[in-house]
């Protein structure tokens, strides 16, 4: 196969744009996709103060390696979610990533400051532990950009985590979170960060690649307790629709982005107020995750 | 050749596929949810490969 610009030798072929790239030329067309989205969503200036919510996987750390190059000065959080080797090789890896590359990455760690990890949240309460994990991601990134002054939260979801979102939340007719899938979330009076997705137009195969081409080391390995996952098996499925029919997560995605997603948007969104125990907002009286934490700290305690 | 697999990490050994398309199809496997890998280089599915060739085929989901 050629490069589709040059004509030597390509590397990776991607299908849904019918083409093919060499190393440097696949780098442009992956910084120029994330600059457009960026650009177009109008997601955040250069003046900014950027939080990147890192894990250690690939498309986080890529992420960080794009905004990097395209001139964004982006701080990186780490969320030490206490699942054994795992949190601490991902964490590992992403504290090389940010020494080689002179980075401030901000670390958080869940069972040090609120005493418990994902793994005694599943077992306490009656969530997935993929369920209490998205849980405590979203209030510890949230709180994290309130805390340290960030304007925007940045997040490495790319197009094959949206799509297979989005068949999820279709499946279910989740309307409530079709109405909230969004390129940007915009920040709330109650305390809400804004938070965009620049990824939105990359698929995983391609911020896999990408990583793999910059000399990035990430974590291969799936999280342990994500066996099962509902979205990982609606990705796969998704895979074998797109193998078949090239472009299909992009017209699904862009397409409920472009003509879809505003008749949900027009819902009423919840009115937020302060959690009684933590002050961060929620719907309501004291929000999940301090409820959450309060079950697991009881089983934990006994 | 010897074939790396992930997720966990293990080795097969396959004989009698010239090239990656005809791999992935041996081992049953999308080409859209893995990338192919060869010493430091990426490969296309026309790529040809050798009986002497260690190749990885790693998942392009990971993480969580």
């Amino acid at each position: 196969m050629k490069c589709r610009i040059c004509r030597q030798g390509a590397v990776i072929e991607v299908r849904r744009h019918n083409a093919a790239f060499c190393r440097s030329h696949f780098v442009e067309h992956i910084h120029r996709q994330v600059e457009r989205t960026i650009h177009d969503h109008g997601m955040f200036s250069p003046t900014d103060r950027l939080l990147l919510g890192v894990s250690g996987g690939k498309d986080s750390l890529a992420l960080w390696a794009i905004l990097t190059t395209l001139g964004y000065a982006v701080d990186g959080v780490y969320l030490h979610l206490g699942i054994g080797d795992y949190s601490s090789e991902s964490l590992e890896l992403t504290q090389r990533f940010a020494e080689g590359r002179g980075l401030t990455l901000r670390v958080v760690d869940l069972p040090e400051e609120q005493g418990f990890g994902v793994p005694e949240a599943a077992r306490a309460g009656r969530r997935s532990p993929c369920s209490a994990c998205g849980l405590s991601k979203r209030y510890l990134l949230n709180k994290a950009a309130d805390d340290l002054g960030y304007d925007v939260l940045v997040m490495g979801h790319n197009l094959d985590d949206e799509a297979a979102t989005l068949f999820a939340n279709v499946l279910g007719w989740q309307t409530e979170y079709l109405a909230r899938q969004r390129p940007v979330l915009p920040a709330t009076e109650g305390g809400l960060a804004r938070k965009v997705k620049p990824l939105i137009r990359v698929a995983e195969r391609e911020t896999a690649a990408y990583a793999i081409l910059q000399g990035i080391d990430y974590e291969v390995e799936e999280c342990p307790m994500a066996g099962g996952n509902t979205i990982n098996r609606y990705k796969k499925w998704l895979d074998t629709l797109e193998e078949e029919s090239p472009g299909l997560k992009t017209r699904f995605l862009t397409g409920f982005f472009e003509r879809g997603q505003a008749s949900f948007a027009t819902m009423a969104p919840p009115e937020l107020r302060s959690c009684e125990v933590c002050g961060q907002p929620t719907t309501g009286e004291v929000c999940a995750f301090c409820h959450l934490r309060r079950v697991t700290l009881e089983i934990v305690a006994r | 050749m010897k074939v790396i697999l992930r997720q966990p990490r293990r080795e097969v050994e396959v004989n009698g596929v010239n090239s990656v398309r005809k791999l992935l199809d041996r081992m049953g496997i999308v080409g859209e949810s893995v990338l192919v890998i060869r010493g430091d280089e990426l490969l296309t599915p026309d790529a040809v490969l050798k009986e002497e060739d260690v190749v990885e085929l790693r998942p392009v989901i990971s993480g969580g």
